[in-house]
């Protein structure tokens, strides 16, 4: 547990700190973004095309800050998780179980706005079940999550007793599928919360204890941060996002799929993460860089299914996008990079 | 008695209890019949959660092994069916091919030094990837070999059928208790759980053993498919979605410390049957839903960390 303060992560280049604006368009993410629209815009001229129709913006850009949006949302709560060290294997499953709450509260007569509070309220608590977990029973993350990812869909299936729930309420329809300002309502959501969630953990000092747990639990709780509190915070709001990425789910297709909805999704939010750069060791995190990460998943799922390609080929070049992020990071290509002149400042 | 030894005890315990209890509400689960389908109705999940139990023994998480078993199926289907070759041959090319996977996915969590679960998660995509994309319809496998095997069994008293299936289950499990307790691998699988540091000091080869852990998982993986393709005669990218959840949480319940450098693969095995039972019992009673036995083998799952946490805390600490 105890590990000496001077020596942490010796291996790793420190991250840049925040940088202007010029410097964020060399970033490996947003050049990475770019490779991916331009890919798609060479297999498809109209790619960029943005229209506007009835009120909103359509396209095929749009239709990526649409699609991605779930995935960025949990991103958001999964960045927090990761730069604690931990991870949330069960966001998926609680994606379900909003949805599921939704769906069954609204076709039972109870008005939308209750359920869909309810349906948060489900996503806190699964939350904060995870964080007690973590913290109190001291059980690794990746177990302590996968109590809720195994019984998650059980508990969705309960709640909607096997059936694929649908409704035609206007308020959840609205969730997933309505526009604000010519924009989808998913898009307004995550962004919403990517810029609320960067705000209160940059400009107060909730960001630096979140890393100063992820670097070193032991060593943060002897400066005298109460760790489990933090633990306890992140781990519901992990679930909180979880909830509303549900509910825009539920809402996009006007039902709740307990066996389906969010099926994979805590990976990907995983993957999102780590593109963002927030290394899996916790410490540093990027909140922006994470939504980023979603995004780049989307281009691609996107550019996969305008080319032609069967959608199952998408694991096949996810995989391939993780062991080039993996052996970027590793410390084998930092030790090989250091040796080039220059390549190091 | 040894106080290692108690969540093994415990497991056993809990199953005979909770076997006892189905009896005593379904009085037909008492007979070899059933005990025999448990056998083969769990026989891809024992096998895949004995190279489960290696790894997380080590220390370390696989989550590939559903894609691996999954990607099997497909590959066995692809050889036999489009290629003509003879089962037996199909069935060694396809174990070939699935350690090699795992062997390359070790090298890359020892030299790259990432955690083991963000390596195998991008092994999951690639297993599952390559199976669609070698074929993303199901293919049923046709051939005299496959069923000869299907209908020989062995007779049990009482009408029971031990198949071929079930009998390299419980070979596998045999031949894993001996490697895990009797060899100089198994020594360094529980001194690399224990610590990584420790045992490289100690002269473990760690590196060498990283490696065959993982290629180890994933060929028991690959026979889980060669398995499970005997058992559904088909192949399909899709097949065993969601099993490496299913063989963690036979490995926990199984007694295995999550943490690794302690456990047992015989309590693997009860964590198969307890999870076999679950399923078995709510066939039986049919009026419970499929779904409640998700949630019952999360509160197993639970309670068993739970008894880990208790256990340990107990225990002197000795990191």
């Amino acid at each position: 547990m105890t590990r000496p303060t001077v020596d942490l992560r010796p291996t790793q280049p420190p991250l840049p700190r925040p940088r202007p604006l010029a410097h964020f368009f060399t970033r490996p993410q947003v050049i990475a973004l770019a490779a991916v629209l331009l890919v798609n815009w060479l297999l498809f001229p109209g790619f960029f095309t943005v229209t506007w129709q009835d009120g909103r913006f359509f396209g095929s850009l749009i239709d990526v800050l649409n699609r991605g949006a779930p995935v960025a949302i949990l991103a958001i709560g999964m960045t927090m998780v990761i730069a604690t060290k931990g991870v949330d294997l069960s966001v998926g499953a609680v994606m379900a179980i909003s949805g599921a709450t939704a769906a069954t509260l609204v076709t039972n007569g109870i008005p939308a706005p209750v359920a869909v509070l309810a349906a948060l309220g489900t996503g806190l608590l699964c939350g904060f079940w995870n964080g007690i977990l973590v913290t109190v029973l001291e059980i690794q993350p990746i177990i302590a999550t996968l109590v809720l990812m195994v019984a998650g869909r059980g508990l969705a299936q309960l709640i909607t007793e096997g059936y694929i729930v649908t409704f035609s309420d206007p308020l959840l329809i609205f969730i997933g599928t309505g526009s604000f300002l010519g924009l989808p309502m998913p898009v307004i959501i995550a962004a919403v919360l990517m810029i609320l969630a960067t705000l209160i953990v940059r400009r107060t000092a909730l960001g630096l204890l979140i890393e100063a747990v992820g670097v070193n639990r032991s060593a943060a709780r002897f400066a005298g941060l109460s760790a489990n509190a933090l633990l306890l915070i992140v781990y519901t709001f992990a679930g909180f996002c979880a909830a509303i990425s549900g509910l825009i789910v539920a809402g996009d297709i006007r039902g709740a799929d307990a066996n389906n909805a969010g099926l994979w999704l805590e990976l990907d939010a995983i993957l999102a993460v780590v593109i963002g750069g927030t290394s899996l060791m916790g410490g540093r995190f990027s909140i922006p860089m994470a939504v980023l990460g979603a995004m780049i998943i989307q281009a691609m799922n996107t550019g996969i299914l305008i080319s032609g390609f069967s959608p199952e080929f998408n694991l096949v070049v996810k995989s391939a996008v993780i062991i080039v992020i993996l052996v970027l990071q590793s410390p084998l290509s930092s030790r090989l990079f250091r040796r080039l002149p220059g390549a190091q400042k | 008695m040894n106080r290692s030894l108690r969540p093994l005890l415990a497991t056993t315990l809990i199953f005979l209890f909770a076997y006892m209890l189905a009896v005593s509400q379904q009085p037909a689960m008492l007979s070899t019949r059933v005990l025999g389908n448990f056998l083969t109705d769990n026989a891809f999940l024992g096998i895949a959660a004995v190279g489960m139990t290696f790894v997380i023994l080590s220390g370390g998480i696989d989550l590939s092994v559903g894609a691996v078993i999954g990607f099997t199926t497909v590959l066995v289907a692809v050889l036999i069916m489009w290629l003509q070759l003879h089962p037996l041959v199909a069935f060694a090319i396809a174990l070939i091919v699935a350690t090699a996977f795992g062997a390359v996915m070790g090298a890359a969590i020892h030299y790259l030094k990432v955690p083991s679960f963000i390596v195998t998660l991008a092994g999951m995509f690639l297993a599952r990837g390559g199976a669609s994309v070698l074929s993303p319809d199901s293919i049923g496998i046709n051939h005299p070999f496959f069923s000869a095997v299907q209908k020989s069994y062995i007779l049990l008293p009482g009408g029971g059928r031990l198949t071929v299936v079930g009998m390299i289950m419980l070979a596998v499990f045999a031949v894993a208790i001996l490697l895990a307790h009797r060899t100089r691998f198994g020594s360094n699988v529980y001194a690399l759980g224990g610590s990584e540091t420790s045992a490289a000091l100690m002269g473990v080869p760690v590196a060498r053993t990283t490696i065959s852990i993982y290629a180890l998982s994933s060929f028991l993986a690959g026979l889980a498919g060669v398995v499970f393709s005997l058992y559904t005669s088909a192949g399909y990218s899709l097949n065993a979605l969601g099993v490496e959840l299913d063989a963690i949480a036979a490995v926990v319940i199984g007694g295995t410390l999550l943490t690794g450098g302690y456990g047992f693969v015989a309590g693997t095995f009860i964590g198969v049957m307890l999870q076999g039972l679950v399923q078995t019992y709510i066939v039986f009673d049919g009026t419970l839903s499929s779904w409640w036995t998700k949630i019952v083998v999360g509160v197993l799952l639970f309670m068993f960390i739970l008894l880990q946490r208790l256990v340990f805390r107990a225990a002197p600490r000795r990191t």
